[in-house]
């Protein structure tokens, strides 16, 4: 009699889940995605899928040092992000945080090579201090001054920069080859240690994680309570709100690029000065466009990127053993991080919708998780 | 009626998003040859309803029945496959195609344009439309986009029609036309639902009202034989009074001087042109004007937000000194020490920030208070209590984010707002645009109240009934000038209807 057929689900939109709740169903994501890598692991290579769990977890954290450098890794990557989030909240896209790195590294290298020996140590420190932040921010300045004063287009200039960066570095690698020949510009005053930041605590790895730390806090305060902070959230949310309440947009553009550009400037100065002692093209390793993902997928919360760029570290870290281990080669360890990242943003879509499945006679089945 | 077969009815159809119950249990019929107004405050689920019946919700529970089969609408489609269509109070068009294309859009089958555009002139000479089928829709307007999104829906065969809010956008003469084409409709065997809230339209136009309250169903009534007093009083579901207070203005002085105000847009047309009048202190200036007239870049102008070309604003303070506004910005302004507050005609997009909550949005004009270089946030929450209090906002709590609130409830928290700074200078624009009955008396008692305390009101309304029961003094524009300034009490709406379509009025009627 009842021609009319229900349709076999419909998806409704979910109020505000509680934090536990919304939690519960990243970790449910995280447990369906690492059965579905044990399959594809078993199915494609036949090797046992624990096995390669464990691998990836001693990758990460299998010896004192593997464990400080996942930590430091971490640490730069946090540093990276942490950087674009001020232009992400004002709906600026920095895709630039590459160059902007690399610019505060080549500054960085600049000063230890042409000022070791002419001046004492510190004030070698304080001056690439001082250039790596001023060289950052300035790649941060030219894109934000157009957009400011012509509303170019930031993704396109910011994704310029990262070039121009690039071969800049690439340049003077060429000028400053040592030795002669090898193409690359090889440890800086390797013999004196001049311009290197000082180990702290007796590791040379706990200066980046402490800064890393520290900048984290600092600018969950400063996005959460300061007026800054509170100009580039109603600058993103609506510039015309913005002039209605007689905030100057164009002024703050400049002065959250600057601070994205600086942070970024001082990642550089960490990557030459305290952790490579050199620099290459490659120095920054592709980070400035992960930390995009990393910065989004934690919602733009300072704290929560501490997460992200853990879980990204690790598979990360995880990845590359699996592929020496079981001699993979990296695509496998690329599909397991890919397989996982999709059901970790897949899972979004079940935080913020759930789905009615059709209604059984008489009694309702409602899937929440 | 028992004996007709009602073309649409709705049983026990609930229907909620997260804790909130948009709709609950309604039942409604809706019949063929007849004109259905559907009334509700905002928020009471009338366009929630309606969504369920065109597809674009599912509802939770309850069900369907078109022509007495029950039926399942699962997308826009079914709901086409049923004859039901929807015209929503927001378009759905592309700009940059004609209208026969957006019409076409959509359908199965070859694209015949030819063929569609001789359908829609049928369709147009059937009902007495007047639109051209190969017209681009951007450079339409208003009333041609919508007869547009109506032809869409009757060239799919719709014969039960819904219409949310139709003009709310539309002049009076506009408003007219549709009406008339609607009549046709009705006698030519369609049911149609029209969602409104202005009562005199229900009334010139509905054969029968069928009402809402807070997602439940009220009652329904042949228009004939109800009144609006007793339509709103169901409407709230307690006895409303239907009178705007108009109290003598108190020592009215003159607060702002506007001298020979023209404004150009980026294409050098004039949108202001040679503007001067005086708005004084104690008193509710009025504006009037067909839409686009320059009613938005005048407020624009005095809020520091539009580059003038030439004329002068000025702030007269109580002592006499004189202070000109033009070239400052809202900022400037401010430190001036001018309290000017300003309701913009786009709530979400320049009011207020719609994903910021309460609290936030109570700090835009004043979180700059203080040197210290954070935010204080406990002001600004205990202003955001005191509106939800005073105005009686609903709302879950005051960390929701606006955009969640419905229309009237925004509209309550912007210019609750705007008035708590004490301004001496009140601009709004549109202040009842979408708002129900019961919200837009709320609004009113609010700005007579700062009319009372001695502030210069600016009021752009579009609603002619009100503007002549509200404000003191009447400004009519006309194509960026200045019409006449005629006085709110005496005037009448023909007057002041032929002086917004032709300067200084067409003589009198």
């Amino acid at each position: 009699m009842n021609k009319a057929k229900d349709p076999l689900f419909h998806i409704v939109k979910r109020d505000a889940l509680p934090w536990y709740k919304s939690l519960g169903i990243r970790l449910i994501a995280i447990l369906a995605a690492l059965i579905v890598c044990a399959v594809v692991t078993t199915i494609l290579t036949g090797i046992n899928p624990i096995q390669v769990y464990v691998s990836i977890f001693l990758g990460a954290f299998g010896t004192a040092r593997k464990t400080w450098i996942t930590f430091q890794n971490i640490a730069i990557l946090l540093l990276i992000s942490l950087a674009l989030t001020p232009a992400f909240r004002m709906r600026f896209w920095n895709i630039g945080g590459e160059g902007q790195v690399l610019i505060g590294g080549l500054a960085a290298a600049v000063c230890m090579i042409t000022l070791a020996d002419k001046v004492p140590n510190v004030v070698v420190i304080l001056l690439m201090i001082v250039c790596s932040l001023g060289a950052g921010a300035i790649w941060g300045l030219i894109p934000a001054f157009f957009k400011a004063k012509w509303n170019t287009n930031e993704t396109l200039s910011t994704l310029m920069m990262n070039y121009i960066a690039t071969q800049l570095v690439a340049f003077y690698t060429i000028v400053w080859e040592m030795p002669k020949g090898s193409g690359k510009i090889g440890i800086i005053n390797q013999n004196t240690n001049v311009g290197w930041l000082p180990e702290i605590g007796g590791s040379k790895y706990l200066l980046s994680i402490v800064v890393a730390v520290l900048v984290t806090v600092l600018m969950y305060i400063y996005l959460t309570y300061s007026k800054h902070g509170y100009e580039i959230e109603v600058v993103g949310e609506s510039e015309r709100t913005a002039r209605y309440v007689g905030i100057k947009v164009e002024k703050v553009i400049i002065r959250t690029m600057l601070l994205s550009g600086a942070i970024c400037g001082l990642v550089g100065l960490l990557l030459v000065g305290g952790i490579n002692h050199t620099v290459t093209t490659t120095i920054a390793n592709g980070q400035g466009f992960t930390a995009v993902l990393v910065s989004w997928m934690a919602k733009f919360n300072p704290f929560t990127m501490i997460a992200t760029s853990f879980l990204i570290i690790f598979l990360n870290r995880g990845a590359s053993e699996i592929s020496t281990t079981f001699g993979l080669n990296q695509s496998f360890a690329d599909i397991l991080t890919g397989i996982i990242l999709f059901f970790i943003i897949g899972c979004e879509f079940f935080i913020a919708y759930q789905i009615h499945f059709r209604k059984k006679p008489e009694r309702r089945m409602i899937v929440n998780d | 009626m028992e004996s007709k077969t009602a073309a649409v009815s709705l049983r026990n159809i609930t229907k909620s998003f997260g804790p909130v119950v948009a709709n609950d249990k309604v039942n409604l019929d809706i019949y063929r040859g007849e004109i259905l107004a559907l009334l509700g405050e905002n928020g009471s689920g009338k366009t929630t309803l309606m969504n369920m019946l065109s597809g674009i919700y599912f509802p939770d529970e309850g069900q369907i029945f078109i022509n007495g089969k029950e039926t399942v609408i699962r997308s826009p489609k079914d709901a086409y496959a049923c004859g039901i269509g929807m015209v929503h109070q927001h378009f759905k068009l592309i700009d940059v195609l004609s209208a026969a294309e957006n019409v076409a859009l959509g359908m199965k089958g070859r694209l015949n344009l030819k063929k569609t555009s001789e359908k829609i002139r049928n369709i147009c000479d059937k009902y007495g439309f007047d639109v051209d089928p190969d017209q681009k829709i951007y450079s339409m307007s208003v009333s041609q986009k919508q007869t547009v999104e109506i032809i869409k829906v009757l060239y799919r065969g719709a014969d039960i029609l819904i219409l949310d809010e139709p003009t709310a956008v539309l002049t009076p003469q506009e408003t007219e036309k549709l009406f008339a084409v609607l009549r046709n409709m009705r006698n030519d065997g369609k049911a149609i639902i029209i969602i409104t809230h202005k009562m005199h339209e229900v009334e010139s136009l509905s054969d029968r009202v069928a009402v809402l309250r807070r997602g439940c169903f009220v009652g329904d009534m042949a228009t004939k034989e109800t009144n609006a007093q007793e339509m709103t009083d169901m409407m709230v579901g307690h006895k409303v009074t239907l009178n705007i207070a108009r109290p003598e203005p108190v020592n009215p002085k003159p607060r702002l001087k506007v001298e020979g105000l023209s404004v150009k847009d980026e294409d050098g047309i004039y949108k202001l042109k040679n503007v001067s009048f005086e708005a004084r202190s104690g008193e509710i200036l009025g504006i009037a004007g067909i839409s686009g007239c320059g009613q938005k870049e005048l407020l624009e102008s005095i809020a520091g937000l539009q580059v003038t070309e030439s004329g002068s604003i000025t702030y007269i303070n109580d002592d006499g000194s004189a202070e000109e506004l033009i070239g400052k910005d809202p900022r400037k302004i401010m430190d001036m020490g001018v309290a000017l507050s300003f309701v913009p005609e786009d709530r979400l997009g320049m009011g207020l920030v719609g994903d910021m909550d309460l609290t936030d949005n109570m700090m835009l004009r004043s979180f700059r208070n203080g040197r210290s270089m954070f935010t204080d946030r406990k002001t600004p929450k205990d202003l955001a209590q005191t509106v939800v209090n005073d105005l009686e906002v609903v709302t879950p709590g005051l960390s929701t984010p606006v955009r969640r609130l419905s229309g009237g409830n925004v509209q309550k928290v912007l210019v609750g707002r705007e008035i708590s700074s004490c301004p001496t200078v009140l601009m709004t624009a549109y202040a009842v645009r979408g708002l129900d009955i019961n919200s837009s008396y709320t609004i009113y008692n609010l700005i007579n109240e700062q009319k009372e305390k001695g502030s210069a009101v600016i009021f752009v309304g579009e609603d002619l009934d009100v503007l002549l029961e509200l404000a003191d003094r009447i400004l009519v524009l006309c194509g960026g000038e200045v019409s006449g300034i005629v006085d709110g009490r005496t005037t009448d709406k023909n007057t002041v209807g032929s002086m917004m379509t032709q300067i200084g009025g067409t003589g009198h009627e």
